[in-house]
C-alpha cells in the first residue's frame, strides 16, 4: 500500500505541507479564500530542532495503538488506511495519548482528526506530497 | 548611514487580501527581506535587501507576492543612466572593484537573434523526425587527414581518442565551490542519463562523483586545484582552461569562507583559505608551452583521453585557435562574452571579449583555410539559450555546444545575478548547508534531462525541416543561415548571406 514517507535530508522546514494539508480539508478552490485570517490546524506537522526538520503525519501502523485504544470504534483501519468516523468520536482522546508519533490531534469541534491520506477530499496523491517544494514528502509503495 | 545614496532597485508587492501569513517567504529568504509582525499578524518586507530571485514568489502558496522594478528614478539622462550614477555612488562609498555574476547583461547585439534558418519547400523534401530516423549523435576529437588502407584494402581504424555524445550539447565548466554539491550531482547524473558530458570546472572532482567518470570532463586550470593522477584518469576528457568568456584575461577567486571541509578535500587546499586561480598559467607563455602541458596530460593518461583547450573569445581568437590546433589539442572550446560566472569584476564582464557567433565563425573559417579543421573539434559556449541557438551554432561550424546558464536556469536559477554573495536562495551558487539542501538532485537531474530531451526533439524538427537527417551534415553548413539586419562586414565574418539573397 502507498504511504506518505518523509525524508529529513530534503525537508526545508518551510511548513508548506501544513498549509496544503489545512487547505485540502476545507473543500475550497482558492487557498487565499480558504485560509485567510485562520489559524490552521493541520494533520501533518513539521518538527524542527537545531537545523533539522521533518514533517510528521499518521504512519498508518500495521498494529495501530490508536485503533486498539478507541472505545467507540470511531477509528478503524480500512484497506490499510486508518480512518476516523467523526460521528462516533466522543472526544475521549485515548488515541491522542496512545499514538507514539503524536500524529492524532483534536479538531475544532472536539472530535479527533488525523491524516487519512486525503481519501475523503481528493483523489490520488495526498496534498502535502504535491505541495512539498523539495521532494521531502513522498507517496510510495515500500511494503509493510 | 545618514545619507542613503543607493535606493532599492525592486519593490516587493504583497497582496494583503491573498496573504495568509504562512511565513514561507520569511523562512525561504536568505537575504532576510520578509518579516513577521506578531502584534498585527502581518508580513512586511524590506525592499532594500531584495535581489529579485523570485524564491518567495515561487513558493508563496496563494500567489500573494510579486516583485516589481522600483519606479524611483533619477532625472532622465541618456548618457548618465541610473545604473551609471548608482555605480559611482557604490564605488565612492566602498573604494572597491564592482563585482557581478552570471553573463554580460548589456545591450550588445545578439547575433543568434539576427540569423534565420532555412527549410525545404517543393524541390527538396523535408523529413519528419517522428517517422524517419534522425541522427543527433556526434563524435568529438581529432579526425585523420585521409583514409588509410592496409595492403588488403581494409580501412585502418586507428583514430585518436574520441568522445561520443548522444546530442551536440554538453554542460560546461562550473566548479564545485562556485556551485553547490547538489548542483554538481544533478549535472553529473543528468549527463550520465543523457549520454553527454558535464565538466568539473577547476574545483576538482568530489569523491562521490567519480562513478560518473565516463560522463565527466575534468578540468585543469591555472590554480591546478584538485588535480592528481586519479582525477585525470577518472574523466572521459581533460580540459585545459586558459580563459573564460565572462572574464577574459583574469583568474578566479573562491573566498575562504566557502572553502569548507568537503571543498578543501576536493581542491586539496587547507580549509578556510582563499582559492585563487592566477590570471595566466604560470608555465604557459606560448603555444609551445601549451603543447607541453597538452602532452604532459596525454602522457599522464596514456594517450587515451582527448584534451580540450578552452579559451575566451577575444579579438585575435582565430589566430590563437590556429595555434591551439597545432599544439596537439583534440578540441578547442571557445567561450563567448555572454558566458556566465560565479563572480567577475563588472567592468571586465561587461566590456571585454567577443560575441561567440563571430568568434566561432572566424575560427571555423581560419582552420578550414589553413587545412587543419580536421585536427580539432570546436565546442562553442557563451550563452546558448535554446535549441535554435544550438542549431545555428552547429551551422556556423561548431561540432558541439557548451551550456551552463541554461542548465542552471533549469535547476531553478532566476538570473538574479547575485552568485557572488554566496546566498543563493535556490541552492545553486552557495555552500551554506541550509541553502544547498534546497536543490534536491533527484528533482534537479530530472529537470535537466527534461530540458535536453526537449531540445533534442526540437533540434530534430529543425533539421528535418531543412531536409537534413544527420547533425554531422549540418556542421558548417552556412547556406542554412541567412542574416537579418546585419551589415556587409558582419555577414562576411559570419560567412552567411543576407535574408532574401
Amino acid at each position: 500500500m502507498k504511504r506518505v514517507y518523509v525524508n529529513e535530508k530534503w525537508c526545508l522546514g518551510c511548513h508548506l505541507c501544513e498549509y496544503y494539508c489545512a487547505f485540502a480539508s476545507t473543500g475550497e478552490t482558492d487557498m487565499a479564500r480558504a485560509l485567510k485570517d485562520i489559524r490552521i490546524n493541520p494533520r501533518i506537522r513539521v518538527e524542527e530542532c537545531e537545523g533539522i526538520s521533518f514533517a510528521v503525519s499518521c504512519r498508518h501502523c500495521p498494529e495501530p495503538l490508536c485503533v486498539k485504544g478507541c472505545i467507540t470504534g470511531a477509528l478503524r483501519k480500512i484497506d490499510g488506511i486508518i480512518t476516523v468516523d467523526r460521528n462516533r468520536c466522543i472526544g475521549c482522546y485515548t488515541c491522542i495519548l496512545s499514538c507514539p508519533y503524536g500524529a492524532v490531534s483534536p479538531s475544532e469541534d472536539g472530535a479527533i482528526q488525523k491524516c487519512e491520506l486525503c481519501i475523503k477530499t481528493h483523489e490520488g496523491t495526498p496534498r502535502c506530497v504535491l505541495g512539498c517544494p523539495n521532494g521531502a514528502i513522498v507517496f510510495e509503495e515500500r511494503g509493510e | 548611514m545618514a545619507v542613503e545614496y543607493i535606493q532599492p532597485e525592486y519593490e516587493v508587492v504583497r497582496n494583503q487580501e491573498r496573504c495568509i501569513v504562512c511565513r514561507v517567504c520569511e523562512r525561504q529568504c536568505a537575504n532576510q527581506v520578509h518579516e513577521y509582525l506578531k502584534d498585527s499578524n502581518r508580513m512586511v518586507a524590506d525592499d532594500s535587501k531584495c535581489v529579485n530571485c523570485h524564491r518567495c514568489v515561487a513558493l508563496c502558496p496563494t500567489r500573494a507576492l510579486k516583485i516589481v522594478k522600483s519606479p524611483h528614478t533619477f532625472k532622465e539622462n541618456t548618457n548618465w543612466s541610473g545604473k551609471a550614477i548608482s555605480e559611482i555612488y557604490k564605488q565612492a562609498e566602498s573604494g572597491g572593484v564592482l563585482l557581478s555574476s552570471m553573463g554580460n547583461p548589456e545591450n550588445y547585439p545578439v547575433y543568434f537573434d539576427k540569423m534565420l534558418l532555412n527549410a525545404s519547400q517543393v524541390t527538396n523534401p523535408s523529413i519528419d523526425p517522428l517517422r524517419e530516423p534522425m541522427e543527433t549523435r556526434v563524435f568529438l576529437g581529432a579526425k585523420p587527414e585521409r583514409i588509410e588502407r592496409d595492403e588488403k584494402g581494409r580501412i585502418i581504424r586507428s583514430l585518436p581518442p574520441q568522445i561520443q555524445l548522444s546530442m551536440p550539447v554538453m554542460f560546461s565548466a562550473m566548479s564545485y565551490g562556485s556551485i553547490s554539491y547538489n548542483a554538481h550531482e544533478s549535472l553529473a547524473r543528468a549527463a550520465a542519463e543523457l549520454g553527454i558530458l558535464y565538466n568539473t570546472g577547476e574545483g576538482g572532482l568530489h569523491e562521490d562523483l567519480y562513478k560518473y567518470g565516463k560522463n565527466t570532463i575534468v578540468q585543469v586550470a591555472s590554480g591546478r586545484f584538485g588535480v592528481h593522477k586519479d582525477y585525470l584518469e577518472s574523466g572521459a576528457a581533460i580540459e585545459i582552461k586558459m580563459g573564460q568568456g565572462a572574464k577574459p584575461g583574469i583568474g578566479g577567486h573562491l573566498p575562504g569562507e566557502k572553502v569548507g571541509m568537503d571543498i578543501s578535500r576536493t581542491r586539496m587546499i587547507p580549509e578556510g583559505t582563499d582559492a585563487i586561480s592566477p590570471a595566466p598559467h604560470h608555465d604557459i607563455y606560448s603555444i609551445e608551452d601549451l603543447r607541453q602541458l597538452v602532452y604532459s596530460l596525454k602522457e599522464a593518461t596514456g594517450y587515451k583521453k582527448p584534451v580540450i583547450v578552452k579559451i575566451a573569445a577575444v579579438h585575435n581568437v582565430a589566430a590563437i585557435a590556429s595555434g591551439i590546433a597545432r599544439s596537439g589539442a583534440d578540441m578547442i572550446a571557445i567561450d563567448g562574452f555572454r558566458g556566465g560566472t560565479g563572480a567577475a569584476p563588472t567592468r571586465i564582464r561587461d566590456h571585454v571579449g567577443l560575441p561567440i557567433e563571430l568568434a566561432l565563425a572566424s575560427v571555423d573559417k581560419r582552420l578550414r583555410d589553413e587545412g587543419i579543421r580536421n585536427r580539432v573539434s570546436i565546442i562553442a559556449g557563451g550563452s546558448i539559450r535554446s535549441s535554435a541557438d544550438v542549431v545555428k551554432a552547429i551551422a556556423l561550424g561548431a561540432d558541439c555546444v557548451y551550456i551552463a546558464t541554461a542548465a542552471l536556469v533549469a535547476l531553478g536559477c532566476h538570473l538574479c545575478r547575485s552568485c557572488h554573495t554566496g546566498k543563493c536562495n535556490w541552492g545553486i551558487a552557495t555552500q551554506r548547508p541550509d541553502l544547498v539542501k534546497r536543490l534536491n538532485p533527484n528533482i534537479g537531474f530530472r529537470r535537466l534531462v527534461n530540458l535536453l530531451t526537449a531540445w533534442q526533439h526540437e533540434i530534430k524538427e529543425m533539421m528535418g525541416g531543412m531536409g537534413i537527417n544527420s547533425i554531422e551534415a549540418l556542421r558548417g553548413n552556412r547556406l542554412m543561415l541567412r542574416g537579418v539586419g546585419l551589415n556587409e562586414k558582419e555577414l562576411e565574418i559570419l560567412g552567411i548571406k543576407h535574408a532574401g539573397e
